[in-house]
């Protein structure tokens, strides 16, 4: 209501605003709890339909590493280490490049607008299709890094890294694209953590004679090192998940190795390879892989939050 | 059903926009429209989905109100939708198993439709023909000939330069009736292949960095097109369609045949079908036919709940076996032979 006059603007609530005000903490919890349920859903549904699967395969499953279904052997752990495998690496190369670019879009590096230009750039990234990915990866970067892969592979061969020959489609262009498609979740996340510092922080740094450097990885990172931390754990989330430009680049073999040039599998993958063929004694036992899945990034998760949650402990101790 | 409540229904569906023309037509239209119009629901094997696209695109055409739309799912979901009722007919690669048709309580009409054949894909730049015999190419698929300049190779390449190239196997990476039809072939040619990896939709494949996989016949045929020195199995349309370079196998007459319509006819003459329409043609002993190829069929119910369906379904298997036969060529399958789609018209009388 407009205060006219003299009248006060400050009024006690009326009975519309408790009503407003109690509708809109039950959608909230409602909402809240829907998602939970939602949760609860999935892994129930998952869960049951793996059950026969997780009954007749055990822990087996988890260790073996062959996939015939004609014998009725199935076993994940080449999927589930090149999941991780893969994954990893696409955070190394993706968490670097992604906060070292929040850095240089966020610490006035660039002219404001430009640095718009480039943040939408590194957006519109999220913007493109998985298999878009997937072809980019068979048709560009497959021929742009085997030479380089074929002479690393002639010269170290010993460095397990490069023990095999990249033939084709094989962890590290996998990993690569992995890496491009994090990309803008980190750079994203770091940029908003970055931003988030106030900026006399920065400007009691320079007070304090800092150079740019100093102040950038002394203070700044320091202070923002949670949501950067959030942002990796994130985009790690996202690489685990990532299936379609995965199933066309990682090469689709079971096996164990440490080599980037190797030919290697992930979870995903698997499940969506296999899905739309897969018969009665299949089903379960690729529900039982996603169940996998569900744990892996369900883990990561929270040991992300848990670390976070120590560092800022340890923090406050000090 | 009274024309009141069909007009009903019309006027619901349709955007305001447009109320006043559907007022007018509800009355004359519809409850014509409403008599005829059937709707066929398939599902299933995606390797016929092409053909079978524009077979029902043109039965649309020209069958006065029956409509068909086909999901390409995959065999396996397709025999799953079938078994679960969901669907009217579907389409598998690998026809359907005794224990899949015991689940069917109306009964089980399996009729092969049409057939395809399965190329052997290189990339060796240079070489323009190349022969694989018998013996050989099962052992570059389980990765014991590992060089294009191989002896067994050479021999039966005489004035042809085989580079010293290793050999990479490019494979499908998804569970599919094509690596059905292709490991079955090679479990009948080669003991070892039969006694190692075996046949089936995806099989245990030797390990090696040399064997790598790929979605789908696109995503084979892009690898072999992208790597030097790579084979790969994938779909004779496929192969027609980009271009690729093809070998010619050796079949168990000893002769050199490539793919194509009248080799493939040959194989599909080569054996006769049984009672129940499952057919696997894994080496046929025609010296013309190519060795590699297989019907895939299409499943309906013996017994309908609507005649009207019934018949719709009779019309549309009449439209395959005559017009759609004819489009099988250009398409880059087989048209099914003469004797063929007699028995198959034979069979079809079975649905009701």
């Amino acid at each position: 209501m407009p205060a006219a006059g003299g009248a006060s603007v400050s009024a006690p609530p009326s009975s519309f605003d408790y009503f407003a005000d109690r509708f809109f903490r039950g959608l909230a919890y409602a909402g809240a709890g829907l998602i939970l349920l939602l949760l609860a859903l999935i892994l129930f549904e998952i869960g049951g339909k793996a059950w026969p699967g997780m009954r007749e395969h055990g822990f087996a499953f988890l260790t073996s590493t062959t996939w015939d279904p004609n014998a009725g052997q199935f076993g994940i752990l080449p999927a589930i280490w090149g999941t991780l495998y893969s994954s990893f690496l696409a955070l190394l190369i993706g968490g670097v490049f992604g906060v070292v670019m929040a850095i240089f879009l966020t610490q006035d590096f660039l002219p404001p607008q430009l640095a718009q230009v480039f943040r939408t750039i590194v957006e519109l990234l999220a913007a493109i299709p998985s298999v878009v990915y997937g072809l980019w990866g068979i048709f560009v970067v497959i021929p742009a890094i085997k030479p380089a892969a074929d002479w690393l592979h002639e010269s170290l061969s010993g460095v397990p890294f490069f023990a095999t020959t990249l033939s084709g489609p094989g962890l590290l262009p996998a990993a690569l694209v992995l890496a491009i498609m994090i990309l803008p979740t980190v750079a994203a996340v770091s940029q908003d953590a970055l931003r988030q510092v106030p900026y006399k922080v920065k400007e009691a740094a320079y007070g304090l004679g800092t150079t740019r450097w100093e102040a950038i990885l002394r203070v700044l990172v320091p202070t923002a090192r949670n949501g950067i931390f959030g942002a990796l754990v994130l985009g790690f989330g996202r690489a685990l998940g990532e299936t379609m430009a995965l199933a066309m680049l990682v090469g689709n073999a079971n096996q164990v190795l440490l080599s980037l040039f190797a030919p290697a599998n992930t979870l995903a993958a698997l499940l969506a390879l296999n899905f739309p063929e897969a018969g009665p004694k299949e089903i379960p036992v690729l529900m039982y892989a996603a169940l996998v899945l569900l744990a892996i990034t369900l883990i990561v998760n929270l040991a992300g939050s848990a670390i976070m949650s120590w560092s800022n402990r340890s923090e406050r101790a000090r | 059903m009274n024309p009141g409540s069909l007009r009903r229904r019309a006027l619901l569906r349709l955007p305001v926009a447009t109320l006043a023309a559907a007022v007018c037509f509800s009355f004359t239209i519809s409850p014509a429209v409403a008599q005829d119009k059937i709707r066929l629901i398939g599902s299933g094997a995606s390797f016929p989905f092409p053909i079978y696209a524009a077979w029902f695109k043109d039965f649309s055409k020209v069958s006065g109100g029956i409509t068909v739309d086909y999901q390409s799912k995959g065999s396996g979901a397709g025999i799953q939708d079938f078994i679960n009722r969901t669907v009217d007919f579907a389409g598998s690669d690998s026809a359907m198993t005794d224990e899949q048709i015991s689940k069917v309580p109306a009964g089980v009409q399996l009729l092969p439709m049409t057939a395809g054949e399965i190329v052997l894909a290189y990339n060796l730049p240079g070489v323009k023909s190349l022969r694989l015999p018998r013996d050989a190419y099962p052992a570059i698929f389980l990765g014991k000939i590992t060089k294009w300049n191989d002896p067994k190779l050479v021999a039966a390449n005489p004035g042809v330069q085989l580079p010293d190239l290793p050999i990479t196997v490019v494979r499908r990476a998804d569970s599919s009736g094509t690596t059905f039809v292709f490991t079955q072939h090679l479990a009948a040619v080669s003991a070892d292949w039969k006694a190692g990896p075996g046949f089936g939709n995806t099989v245990n494949w030797p390990s090696s960095d040399k064997i790598i996989a790929s979605p789908k016949n696109d995503g084979v045929t892009a690898t072999v097109k992208q790597t030097r020195g790579a084979i790969g199995y994938i779909e004779y349309s496929f192969a027609k369609l980009s271009k690729a370079e093809v070998a010619l196998i050796e079949n168990k007459a000893g002769k050199y045949v490539g793919a194509g319509g009248e080799a493939g006819m040959k194989t599909l003459a080569s054996a006769k079908l049984p009672a129940d329409m499952r057919l696997w043609i894994t080496d046929p002993t025609d010296e013309l036919a190519y060795p590699i190829a297989s019907y895939t069929w299409m499943m309906f119910y013996r017994k309908y709940d609507d005649p009207k369906k019934a018949a719709a379904i009779q019309k549309m298997i009449e439209y395959s076996l005559t017009e759609g036969q004819k489009m099988s060529e250009k398409m880059g399958y087989l048209p099914l032979p003469a004797n063929v789609v007699g028995e198959v018209r034979k069979a079809a009388a079975n649905i009701k």
